[in-house]
């Protein structure tokens, strides 16, 4: 579709981009540390999530003469975004560790971070993939540095930064081989070109695409491209955390997917699809051990942590590697689950370090200690957490239990020959059990219990029960995730 | 002028020297340049297939990004190392080390 046509389609990226830059000029002139920006972010991003719904009606093309695909799945994750983003910019008003910093900027930051992945979601050619994870990237190494003045902070943004430029340059050189190979930027013309390349162009594909992967691993944090998650992790503001360990990793794997969908196999979501022999690699057993040793890494070290954040940012890392299981599979029951999945993902794990934040706020620190009787102290709280660390183990009847049982079903319903895989996996999450557990344990079975009762803000609390009523629910009733869901499989894709 | 080949080879030593630098140098400064040096080589190859591939115009277009890319990266990057020396005195990375390991 043309550049013109295309506007009509645009509507939501546009308001975000208005918003941000009044957001930018009323921060100039007024510099006031009140929490109007975020309000006035919250506010425009509610709205181009409000066009796009309006506009969407299933309808797929691509956008900017073929860099950008507007389908149901980019809209899917959207929303996703938006959801989490609108999350974020509240809980962010209740933080204490932002006092004393100008928080109009922290507020633009996110939106443009959101503006980002909007792109990220929606991107089907190579410039636009690199540029959409950098604008993303950037703000972020901003936002986990924001606490200028701590010292954890400022290292945490500082790996964050070295990490995080290193990776996209590997993942630059891989595509600037992909392009020197099939001699377009565009994901359907680098398909075609890649199924008619001949034998001795093998190897320089096969290192363009481990490059590429590591871009893609690092955004969804995958091993062996995870060292920056904890350290980045520990150190940022918490809402930031809840927010990195939610929204960027969800547009990796909208962007990891469309890439192995339409770059190196042979169809998208509409047929069942092949990998493409061309490309000579094992892919999908190759990415089954990478999800394995992720989410094995990420339990086993989760294990040792005597910080909270901490063993939430490998437990991150361990859920990274249950999504990915169901990536190898390229059918429809993979994605579907992989998306379903992210749902629930989002809600208990933004959940679990909203409650590390009133811990925090309240208590003083987010070590295990500081969570002593955390039970008897703040009972609402308590009873929050425990929830989330069920959902988070998988126990049925929380919306992980959903959410994993999917992914297992996606993978056997692939054959015997990935049986291998689902027994990691159960036997990765019975391993996850011990970590979340000790933390309920630490709630409610160690400290005094006859503490003064100490209470989370009312925008906390209201936040909190927002995060918990979906996570129970959608545990025992999740049609309508489930119908969303099925609804967004449907990406932009070169039939030939 | 010379051909694919000489662009090609000269790419890949840049690349492999910033990955070097990027392992080795522990500071950021250092580090920050041998990222450069690895997004300079994704440029060249991008302009060299471009020039010499016969192929159209996006790889142009690419490099243009990457080098505008990469200037907002280097600018926060080092602003988050100058703000680093400000606290730790120092622009090791290694100094930095208050997040246990």
């Amino acid at each position: 579709m043309s550049n013109l046509q295309s506007i009509a389609f645009y509507w939501p990226e546009l308001i975000l981009v208005a918003t941000i830059l009044t957001a930018i000029i009323y921060d100039l002139f007024t510099r006031d540390d009140s929490h109007r920006v975020g309000i006035w972010v919250l506010i425009g991003l509610i709205l181009a999530q409000t066009i796009a719904y309006l506009t969407g009606n299933g309808t797929i093309t691509t956008l900017f003469m073929d860099t950008l695909a507007f389908d149901p799945f980019a809209s899917f994750f959207k929303t996703l975004v938006t959801i989490a983003t609108v999350f974020v910019i509240l809980v962010s008003r209740e933080n204490d560790e932002l006092k004393g910093y100008r928080t109009g900027e922290y507020y633009i930051l996110i939106a443009i971070m959101a503006f980002g992945m909007y792109l990220m979601v929606s991107s089907i050619d190579l410039i636009m993939v690199y540029l959409s994870i950098e604008v993303v990237s950037i703000s972020s190494f901003i936002l986990a540095g924001y606490l200028k003045n701590s010292l954890r902070s400022n290292e945490s943004s500082l790996k964050y930064v070295i990490y995080g430029a290193f990776s996209s340059g590997l993942m630059l050189f891989g595509l600037s081989i992909i392009f020197g190979l099939t001699g377009s930027t565009k994901f359907s013309e680098i398909q075609t070109a890649i199924g008619q390349l001949s034998g001795a162009a093998d190897l320089a594909l096969m290192l363009a695409s481990a490059l590429i992967l590591a871009g893609f691993g690092y955004k969804i944090s995958a091993v062996p491209f995870h060292f920056w998650t904890p350290d980045v992790y520990e150190g940022a503001p918490t809402p930031i955390t809840a927010y990195l360990s939610v929204a960027p990793k969800a547009a990796g794997f909208a962007l990891l997917i469309r890439f192995f969908h339409n770059v190196f196999s042979d169809g998208g979501l509409l047929v069942p699809a092949q990998w493409l022999s061309a490309t000579e690699l094992p892919w999908p057993q190759l990415i089954a051990v990478l999800a394995v040793i992720t989410m094995t890494l990420g339990n086993l070290v989760a294990i040792q942590q005597s910080s909270v954040k901490r063993m939430l940012a490998y437990s991150s890392i361990a859920h990274a590697g249950y999504m990915l299981m169901a990536v190898p599979m390229l059918s429809k029951e993979g994605v579907y689950s992989i998306l379903l999945y992210l749902v629930m993902y989002m809600f208990m794990n933004l959940g679990a370090f909203f409650v590390v934040m009133t811990v925090r706020n309240r208590i003083g620190g987010e070590q295990l200690d500081d969570f002593r009787g955390l039970g008897w102290k703040m009972p609402f709280v308590g009873v929050v957490m425990t929830v989330f660390m069920l959902s988070l183990t998988g126990i049925p009847p929380t919306a992980g239990f959903i959410g994993k049982f999917y992914v297992f079903a996606a993978v056997i319903k692939a054959g015997s020959s990935f049986y291998w895989l689902v027994f990691a996996g159960a036997i990765n999450s019975v391993l996850s059990l011990y970590y979340y557990m000790r933390v309920v344990k630490s709630m409610y079975f160690s400290g005094k219990s006859q503490e003064i009762l100490t209470y989370p803000g009312k925008l906390l609390t209201l936040l909190l029960i927002c995060l918990v009523v979906p996570t129970i629910v959608f545990g025992i009733y999740w049609a309508p995730v489930a119908d969303w869901v099925r609804n967004s499989l449907m990406f932009f894709t070169q039939i030939h | 002028m010379g051909s694919l080949h000489n662009y090609l080879m000269i790419a890949s030593v840049l690349f492999s020297l910033g990955i070097f630098a990027v392992m080795t140098r522990r500071n950021g400064i250092a580090v920050l340049m041998g990222v450069e040096l690895i997004l300079n080589a994704a440029n060249l190859n991008f302009i060299a297939f471009a020039r010499f591939g016969g192929m159209n115009i996006s790889g142009h277009i690419f490099a243009l990004f990457v080098i505008i890319m990469a200037a907002a990266e280097a600018a926060v990057a080092l602003a988050i190392i100058i703000n680093l020396y400000n606290n730790f005195k120092s622009v090791n990375v290694d100094e930095a080390r208050q997040l246990k390991q």
